[in-house]
């Protein structure tokens, strides 16, 4: 079989998590709120996913499970940034310190058990073609999924009338909330929204790619997700891409392997991290491309004394 | 009825009394862990928090885990003071022991009196380097520190790894993935004996004097401090952001960097696959519950390392998982945001209006 199939397959299935997690974050930023709590979140919906596919054997339910408990945590959040209106940068810190602690406690008992991994759906017909067969129609279900979520985030964020108002108040809350909008309620709703999908993003890992738990087994993904709302300038075509781009990086190692490339192994783990910080590098480079893309008001707390 | 209003100035007070709530806040929620997980509260508290302290090797365990924590949370307050958010002391310490190791395996068997100084200026560069690189991206090309400081935490545990599996590996190790031990020449003495607490402990409480006579005596620290607290009377006054940036980094590199060579020449003795279990992070926990002041850090490191203590003692006394030390810590910064609310709020009573006044909505926007 061509080596190349595999290696795209395989791509696909390491971006699925990043485009869940970056995709909930965009809405999340672009109501004006930063959640710095994306990797605490994924580890959460990792080992509650985990927990609950292990126990019922059921991985829809698994992935449920993980996005309840995700934005359970992302409630704590958002009481403390929107209610409270604690520093978000700080907030977020904390979720991530947080998140990383209760996994690793709640999923001691956990590591190293077996899961069976969420297996790819085949479609009569489709999937038996050569090539395309498995470069198109042979992935698990959530794969198919985050294509549905791209598509419904653009079309909010674009199309939908509180699309646009989630926009207007990341733009501008104060504006908004003259006009009559509810920044609590669209910003807890956003941040709700970040949380199922972050959660979902980890459940990913546990279920699908490793499948099985291991203490802080999302290594960095969580932030490589926000590292690429920033690369796609908060727009999901673009953070799309940037999924699939990253997710080659973290497959490298496959290429380079393939190939007999004589790299130690750690300098290909290195890739994605490295390619992080040349992504932001490009894309911040240019204060201006930033200034216009980044909702106005990201990060700022919302007091409304009225 | 209750209702928040915002103070006319900030207390003082509850900024000291908040990290206090926050660890009173902590506890209780321990407490209702413990009960829920089966254990005895009580005698889950002892174990936790009072045992590990009750010898002299356990005060000298608390004093060496406090060594790394202080110094990271050091350099982090002076930063997160100057809102430059490094959260990547972690890879700053990984590259200080990476940097102060190989100096040592380059000393080898040598009983050179020069070994250990160098090392530990080895150690304070190569956190300073390590911290150069977000230092440059943000001035230069206008990078969040926050994503790229956190990527080289990475990046730099897998150069360490890479060196224990492949240059600098034990040749006699049997295959671990460690570095030769060092030599006498090449470990720090013992301050107290009959524990392994070493001199770390030391330098870092006197950077600790030295970091408040820098926030609080120098221009240097008041130029920072203006910029977190009002960036925009900074940059009126004419206070350069860049030279802000680079100190606040370089400071962080260079006690992270040290705070790393004094856990490889102090109780590890050698450079292996983990140098840390979080010290780095723990230590932006460390920072905000020291209130960001030099003397508040002591106490928030001090408090920190026995909640790694404490782990520890659950670990082998209850059977719990010493992951229980990063619940503890997230609860307490958790805790202690909220009561931070405190500081610029306060709660009123307020009788419940029953006329409808025609007042205009007051709306304020507040940075955050």
């Amino acid at each position: 079989m061509n080596p190349i199939v595999p290696m795209i397959a395989s791509t696909v299935v390491a971006a699925t998590p990043l485009i869940y997690a970056a995709l909930g974050e965009t809405v999340v930023e672009r109501s004006g709120v930063l959640n710095l709590g994306i990797e605490g979140m994924m580890l959460i919906g990792a080992v509650t996913g985990f927990a609950t596919t292990y126990a019922t054997g059921s991985a829809a339910l698994g992935f449920l499970a993980a996005a309840c408990a995700a934005v359970a945590l992302s409630l704590l959040f958002g009481f403390l940034t929107l209610n409270l209106q604690t520093n978000q940068v700080a907030t977020g810190l904390a979720l991530t310190l947080f998140g990383i602690g209760l996994s690793a406690f709640v999923g001691y008992n956990y590591a190293g058990l077996p899961v069976n991994r969420l297996t790819p759906i085949t479609i009569p017909g489709l999937t038996a073609i050569p090539v395309v067969g498995d470069l198109l129609f042979h992935y698990d279900i959530m794969v198919y999924l985050s294509i549905a979520l791209f598509v419904g985030v653009q079309w909010f964020l674009t199309k939908s009338r509180t699309g646009l108002t989630l926009r207007a108040i990341g733009e501008s809350p104060s504006v908004a909330h003259s006009i009559g909008k509810s920044v609590l309620k669209t910003r807890y709703l956003a941040v709700m929204f970040g949380g199922a999908m972050a959660g979902i993003a980890g459940a990913y890992l546990s279920l699908v790619q490793t499948p099985m738990w291991v203490e802080g087994m999302s290594a960095g993904k969580g932030w490589i997700a926000l590292a690429l709302v920033v690369f796609g300038t908060w727009k999901p075509t673009r953070i799309v891409v940037g999924a699939y781009l990253f997710g080659g990086v973290t497959q490298f190692q496959l290429f380079a392997q393939g190939f007999g490339l004589p790299i130690p192994t750690e300098f290909l783990s290195m890739l994605p991290y490295a390619a992080t910080i040349i992504v932001l590098v490009i894309i911040c480079r240019d204060p201006k491309t930033i200034l216009l893309n980044q909702p106005a008001s990201l990060g700022r707390s919302f007091h409304s004394a009225a | 009825m209750l209702k928040l209003e915002r103070r006319a100035t900030p207390s003082s007070i509850m900024s000291v009394a908040s990290p206090l709530l926050a660890a009173v806040g902590m506890l209780i929620t321990g407490f209702v862990l413990f009960k829920v997980l089966g254990k005895d509260p009580v005698e889950a508290f002892y174990l936790f928090f009072v045992k590990p302290v009750s010898t002299t090797y356990g005060i000298g365990e608390l004093l060496l885990k406090t060594t790394p924590l202080l110094l990271c949370g050091l350099g982090l307050a002076l930063g997160f003071r100057a809102n430059v958010w490094n959260i990547g002391a972690e890879g700053q310490l990984t590259m200080g022991a990476i940097a102060g190791g190989g100096v040592a395996l380059w000393f080898g068997d040598s009983e050179s009196a020069f070994a250990l100084p160098l090392m530990l200026l080895a150690g304070v560069l190569g956190g300073m380097a390590w911290a150069a690189i977000p230092a440059f991206l943000r001035t230069r090309f206008n990078t969040n520190e926050i994503l790229v400081t956190l990527m080289l935490v990475y990046i730099s545990q897998l150069v360490l790894s890479w060196l224990v599996h492949g240059p600098w590996r034990d040749p006699q190790g049997l295959n671990y993935p460690q570095s030769q031990g060092f030599g006498d020449a090449e470990t720090m003495s013992i301050l107290i004996s009959g524990t392994r607490v070493t001199w770390g402990i030391v330098y870092a409480l006197g950077l600790a004097l030295v970091a408040w006579i820098f926030s609080q005596k120098t221009f240097a620290g008041f130029r920072m401090q203006v910029a977190g607290l009002a960036p925009a009377a900074a940059a009126y006054a004419g206070f350069s952001e860049k030279r802000n940036i680079w100190i606040a980094l370089m400071i962080c590199g260079a006690t992270a960097g040290l705070a790393g060579v004094c856990e490889v020449a102090g109780p590890i003795g050698r450079l292996q696959q983990q140098i840390s279990p979080g010290y780095g992070f723990a230590a932006i926990i460390v920072a905000w519950i020291g209130r960001l002041h030099p003397i508040g850090v002591v106490f928030g490191a001090l408090l920190m390392s026995l909640l790694y203590l404490g782990g520890e003692a659950a670990q082998m006394g209850m059977g719990l998982p010493s992951a229980i030390t990063g619940l503890f810590q997230g609860l307490l910064l958790f805790y202690l945001l909220a009561a931070d609310l405190f500081i610029t709020f306060r709660l009123k009573r307020v009788a419940p209006v029953e006329v409808n006044t025609l007042k205009p909505p007051v709306r304020a926007e507040t940075a955050a």
